[in-house]
């Protein structure tokens, strides 16, 4: 039967020369952000950003997309890592012939067949029980990878080397910058495909098994088959982000399959955003943001990225990517309306929120850590002995929590009084 | 004969004490269609708290005020926290939950530290109760088993004998039903969740001296319980002690036998040598295979009996 009827009332989509414009762009950005940011760290962290991307973006066909919520994400990606790992082996003992940038085709195929084996029995259900079933694939995967020290290296993992055969027109992937180029181009494709995906019958048939499966079922497409249709895809990107894994730290153990690996994926594509295409994307920002720059500044780095988790999951589900239009909205408001005293109370509150959590956060890891000095924050110097510092703190934080809701009311009010627009706006 | 009666007497006890964690869970999944992620972390937040507690003012207070302490942090969570993210569905409370466990991991490190702390056994429970042939019985072994069974005891008797047990009950099938009758669901709802958490925290105390009181102690049980409560069948008790009791069997057995296919191979004259095809996994003993028994059994019921061994409904 034809599909057509179904995806009925396409959102419009942008011209073509205005999204010809936009991959343009996002070229442009791939291909200069390591010559604006030059440093050998910086390379590092762009490179992790990208493999992020492509995981994220793996990870979000099946959440954003399928609505299907996985704990197992790492079994496909670090498999991808580890057959990707040996795949580069057999290659440097000349066994096989596959060129560096290949590599994560065998990823893919690594991903995609693991998911094609187990995907059409726990895919027949999604909720509960499929985030059940797919924690408990991982932490199968995870535990065997010690039971079989031949293949996953034990402990100690496989180790190989990405400097290998022939140079690619003169590039030996040695220095981080070619790695990060190899991994942009990766993740080029990688976006254009999830991105098109989303355009396909396929992709608008995954959203109708999102949003009522029943309804899909009824009008003559089987809902499991679409599912497992989901995963094998999703399996497919994971696999490649995987290689990219193993080519970038050209080794593979056995915590890219952990169930750690898996929780990291999921939070930064929900803190992003699973409702938007870009939303995974900014995740993985994100995600290197939190847990590469942030540990260099505080001890209690994972402190913050667990509130900002929980504060996602409670005041923005759709993922940070979700507040971009609004927020953008309320500024031009702001600006238009000459509001600047209403949002300056908001700004403010919201300041206070922020300083007030930092300030007794900072405090207990300085106390933890057993310090003897006073912490020096902001450019002040608060001892954590006494109780005058920890008053501070508590008295900012609940300024700020008590007065946001109020401030942001307010503005709300002031802005929608002249712009009857924007009142559908959530507060 | 010894080696399995004492396996048994270990996978009883380990079991039994799986089953208080998950009995909590078990209650809270089927009232609200949410798997608590950070069960385990209450489990850890009772051992931890009676460490301190015991610290200051001995054993037998920490035995009664730990899980307490433990309780009202669960009613808190609910009131001020799950019951925001309701809205949003089943999904973004099981995200709610995951981002807590992260968050009281954090906790409990930067109030204890990141190695395991001293958490003794009391003098009145060392030692040992009774030798079988040549193997030692500990005395807290026994201490915790009877302590498993007694508060096993309790809650089976309020949920059948009491009024609470009867609306708890009710509102697991039928909550619209006992809401119109006048009863205030989400806080039957607040209570349970309370009440499940306290267990957690029971069993993390009486758990956490005869385990070793660690940061990773959640991490270890917390998969594990998860296994049971689906395994076992939404919403049923005894389900969850079935699976509970199987889990405890499986692991304990496995861990101590160190046979592997190759073995029984070669018992049945059928040599494979180190060379064959399928060497590396035929010789993989089943003492390296326990640790993913248990999630093979999860995957297995989910597979063949979504609604779990004793379940009867789905979702």
């Amino acid at each position: 039967m034809s599909t057509h009827y179904l995806i009925g009332n396409r959102p419009a989509s942008r011209p073509s020369s205005r999204m010809l414009f936009i991959w343009l762009g996002f070229a442009a950005v791939l291909l200069l952000a390591p010559q604006i940011l030059r440093s050998s760290l910086l390379h590092t962290h762009l490179t992790q950003m990208g493999i992020g991307m492509v995981l994220a973006l793996s990870y979000n066909v099946l959440l954003g997309q399928s609505g299907m919520l996985s704990f197992g994400h790492a079994a496909f990606s670090g498999l991808g890592a580890f057959v990707s790992v040996h795949a580069m082996n057999l290659v440097g003992d000349g066994l096989l012939w596959l060129p560096l940038p290949l590599i994560p085709i065998v990823g893919a195929l690594t991903g995609l067949g693991f998911a094609a084996l187990i995907g059409y029995v726990i895919t027949r259900t999604s909720g509960v029980t499929f985030a059940m079933i797919t924690l408990g694939i991982g932490q199968m995967v995870y535990a065997s990878s010690l039971m079989f020290p031949a293949f996953f290296g034990g402990e100690g993992g496989v180790s190989t080397n990405r400097v290998y055969g022939d140079p690619w027109f003169e590039w030996d992937f040695g220095p981080q910058i070619q790695v990060y180029y190899l991994v942009a181009a990766w993740l080029f494709i990688c976006v254009a495909a999830t991105f098109y995906l989303t355009r396909t019958p396929l992709g608008r048939l995954l959203n109708g098994v999102r949003d009522n499966e029943e309804r899909i079922a009824f009008v003559g497409f089987n809902p499991h088959l679409l599912r497992y249709m989901a995963l094998m895809i999703s399996g497919l990107f994971a696999g490649i982000g995987g290689a990219l894994m193993a080519i970038n730290f050209e080794i593979a153990t056995d915590e890219v399959l952990s169930l750690h690996e898996s929780g990291a994926v999921l939070l930064f594509t929900f803190i992003g955003g699973t409702a938007t295409f870009i939303g995974p994307m900014l995740g993985a920002v994100i995600g290197v943001l939190l847990t590469k720059f942030l540990p260099d500044y505080t001890a209690g780095w994972q402190m913050y990225l667990g509130l900002v988790f929980m504060l996602v999951v409670v005041y923005a589900p759709g993922g940070i990517s979700s507040l971009i239009k609004p927020g953008l909205g309320v500024l031009r408001q702001t600006m238009a309306q000459r509001r600047y005293a209403s949002f300056l109370g908001l700004a403010l509150s919201a300041f206070a929120l922020l300083a007030g959590t930092i300030i007794l956060v900072e405090l207990m890891y300085h106390r933890a850590a057993g310090a003897t000095g006073p912490l020096h924050l902001f450019g002040m110097a608060l001892d954590h002995q006494g109780v005058m510092s920890w008053v501070i703190g508590v008295v900012i934080l609940l300024g700020g929590m008590l007065t946001i809701k109020p401030a942001g009311r307010l503005l709300f009010e002031r802005l929608s009084a002249g712009e009857p627009a924007l009142q559908g706006v959530p507060q | 004969m010894e080696f399995f009666l004492i396996s048994l007497l270990n996978s009883l006890s380990y079991g039994l004490l799986l089953f208080m964690l998950s009995s909590g869970l078990t209650l809270i999944f089927s009232m609200m269609g949410v798997l608590n992620f950070a069960h385990a972390s209450f489990y850890m937040l009772g051992a931890y708290l009676a460490y301190s507690i015991s610290g200051a003012a001995g054993y037998w207070f920490a035995f009664f005020v730990a899980p307490l302490l433990v309780g009202v942090a669960g009613v808190l969570v609910e009131r001020y926290g799950l019951r925001a993210v309701h809205k949003y569905g089943h999904v973004a409370e099981l995200l709610y939950t995951f981002g807590l466990s992260y968050l009281m991991l954090e906790a409990v490190q930067l109030i204890w530290g990141r190695s395991a702390v001293p958490y003794g056994i009391p003098e009145i429970l060392q030692g040992s109760l009774f030798t079988l042939y040549t193997t030692t019985f500990p005395k807290y072994q026994a201490f915790m088993m009877l302590i498993s069974i007694l508060t096993l005891l309790a809650l089976y008797l309020v949920l059948t004998r009491t009024r609470v047990g009867l609306i708890i009950q009710a509102s697991l099938s039928h909550p619209e039903m006992v809401e119109s009758l006048g009863h205030n669901v989400p806080r039957v709802f607040m209570l349970v969740f309370g009440g499940g958490c306290a267990l957690a925290g029971l069993a993390g105390v009486i758990g956490g001296n005869a385990f070793v009181t660690e940061p990773g102690m959640a991490e270890t049980l917390g998969t594990i319980i998860f296994v049971v409560v689906v395994a076992g069948g939404m919403g049923s008790l005894m389900g969850a002690l079935l699976a509970s009791l199987l889990i405890g069997v499986i692991q304990t057995f496995a861990v101590a036998i160190d046979l592997s296919l190759l073995d029984g191979l070669s018992a049945m004259g059928l040599g494979v040598g180190p060379g064959a095809f399928g060497h590396s996994v035929l010789s993989v003993t089943l003492s390296e295979v326990a640790p993913i028994l248990p999630y093979a059994l999860l995957v297995l019921v989910l597979i063949f009996r979504p609604r779990g061994l004793l379940g009867k409904r789905e979702n």
